[in-house]
């Protein structure tokens, strides 16, 4: 039942973009989405697709499980478009009763929605391909330097992969206790509002008791292993840039440069 | 009153990388009154053949049959089945969330839509049967020990009266006087009542006293399926597989082999104990 349900979560394979380390990754994430919107032109979208395309294919996730974070910002992507397209002053192509279609807002609509499905499914190649420990730990050590600002940085981080390693943990509970009331007869789908919502207390209540008991018993463990933060805290996998990190650096700069200058110069 | 389960197969997470076959073609036929033990290591695919039994999963290949009707046509009603093959799920106790015991016992009656005072006398008869007394009925189930709320739990699933029950590692977390009131008081229900029984458990030994057939499920397939004494035949096969059987056997089984002419096809300490006074008094 819930088992089905990922949340743009890791794929497990092994490829050249799983074993780089996150940080370049995130970088990367963070650099495309600039570049995404340095680009104003064919040429540089061109570009930018092709370069994505090269990492999927690199990264040896399938198709299927990139398009399926799509299918939650289509909405989204509907009104940008819409709202591109009619409300872009300009030269009329086309009008509708009320509404005009200009060149320039078909161009803006167009771009529009190329940028939006290229930052999802950019953002997806990195958590489709980095394990969500992985990811907090490249955030942790990206973002340390702000630590002498007095951000608590791995506490933040620590908090992060807790709750990330606990979506799964909590789906399953709730799909078992699910099973569970409908095996008694408890009925989740039928009704209207009211009646469907207060279906949900024989669910809920298991589900936060466990919750709680789950939090207590970690924090349990944590206290027995003497945690107490992240000062002094060595790891066991420290973050360290191979040749290949250098290498995806480089191919990222590189790629930077095209875009700025396909995207811009070359007008 | 029958199961039948026609070549079933269920595949976790189709079509992705962490695709795993949890049954592959699994064929049984579960009669009326029977004392079933399901026996497998962690894994084996037991957890989830049972919830095939009342539709909970439906399997990605086969057919499974209640009664002559396939339980997954269009017309079958689900909710009846679901009162007439009773699940109780592994670790039951963390299902509770009424605020006193009796309205947790009474929630699987009043799905069935049955009127209030059927709903009540047939709560308050599944708490006695499985032996909790009246002094527990308004307090919270969060209040009780561990053994205690897991009958209660159990009595949920009573009190809808089915004609089979099934219980997922009843006695999981108990210590050796919880589990031995637990099977004794499943045992003693079905003496009382006649239905089927079925025991989900990783050990021969919890339920060699009891039972009157033994599955032993291995990767997702039937390896034996026979009455208990049969199967222990197969001691070393199942110690292959991570399972056991009962320590009779191995001492029956030394006995024979230092010399002593016993019968090894044995379940029960008590059928040991005569057995060795025979042949030694013999």
């Amino acid at each position: 039942m819930l088992r089905d349900i990922t949340l743009g979560q890791y794929y497990q394979t092994d490829s050249v973009i799983h074993r780089l380390d996150p940080r370049v990754k995130l970088t990367a994430t963070v650099c495309y989405i600039i570049s995404l919107f340095i680009v104003d032109n064919i040429a540089g979208y061109l570009i930018a697709g092709l370069f994505l395309a090269m990492i999927i294919r690199l990264s040896k996730v399938p198709l299927k499980f990139m398009v399926r974070g799509m299918k939650s910002i289509l909405f989204l992507l509907v009104i940008a478009v819409v709202f591109n397209l009619f409300l872009t002053p300009g030269e009329v192509v086309l009008t509708f009763w009320k509404l005009k279609i200009t060149r320039e807002g078909i161009r803006l609509a167009c771009f529009m929605a190329i940028r939006l499905v290229f930052l999802i499914i950019g953002s997806s190649v990195m958590t489709l391909t980095t394990t969500p420990n992985n990811l907090t730990d490249g955030m942790e050590k990206l973002l340390g330097p702000l630590r002498h600002l007095k951000v608590p940085v791995h506490e933040i981080s620590m908090m992060m992969s807790i709750a990330l390693r606990f979506i799964p943990i909590l789906l399953e509970e709730t799909d078992k206790i699910m099973k569970a009331q409908i095996a008694r007869g408890a009925d989740f789908e039928s009704g209207n509002l009211l009646k469907k919502a207060k279906s949900l207390v024989p669910l809920l209540v298991p589900l936060f008791i466990s919750a709680f008991r789950r939090a207590n018993d970690l924090a349990m463990a944590m206290e027995a292993r003497c945690y107490r933060g992240g000062e002094h805290r060595t790891k066991m996998k420290p973050l360290i840039y191979q040749k290949r990190d250098r290498m995806a650096y480089g191919v990222l700069a590189l790629y930077l440069a095209v875009c700025v200058a396909v995207g811009r110069i070359l007008l | 009153m029958s199961i039948i389960l026609d070549h079933v197969n269920y595949v976790y997470e189709a079509g992705t990388a962490m695709e795993f076959a949890a049954l592959k073609d699994v064929s049984l036929t579960i009669n009326e009154g029977e004392f079933i033990g399901l026996i497998g290591h962690t894994g084996s695919g037991k957890s989830t053949l049972v919830q095939h039994l009342n539709g909970l999963l439906v399997p990605t290949g086969g057919n499974i049959y209640y009664n002559g009707k396939d339980i997954h046509d269009k017309e079958y009603n689900k909710k009846e089945l679901r009162s007439r093959v009773g699940l109780v799920f592994q670790y039951p106790e963390h299902q509770l969330f009424e605020i006193d015991v009796f309205s947790d016992v009474c929630f699987g009656p009043k799905n069935l839509g049955l009127d209030r005072k059927e709903v009540e006398l047939r709560a308050y008869a599944a708490l006695k049967q499985v032996g909790i007394e009246d002094e527990y009925f308004y307090q919270s189930p969060f209040d009780l020990s561990g053994g205690q709320k897991r009958r209660v739990a159990i009595a949920g699933v009573l009190a809808m009266k089915p004609d089979v029950l099934v219980l997922d590692e009843p006695t999981a977390g108990l210590d050796p006087k919880g589990r031995d009131e637990i099977l004794d008081q499943i045992a003693g229900l079905r003496e009382e009542t006649g239905m089927t029984v079925i025991l989900v458990s990783h050990s021969m030994e919890d339920v060699a006293r009891y039972v009157g057939r033994i599955i032993v499920m291995n990767r997702g397939q039937v390896m034996f399926d026979d009455v208990p004494r049969a199967v222990f035949r197969h001691y070393r096969e199942l110690e292959e597989v991570g399972l056991a059987a009962p320590q009779v056997t191995y001492i029956m089984q030394a006995l024979r082999k230092s010399g002593l002419d016993v019968d090894t096809d044995l379940t029960t300490i008590e059928e040991a104990r005569e057995e060795i006074l025979r042949a030694v008094g013999k």
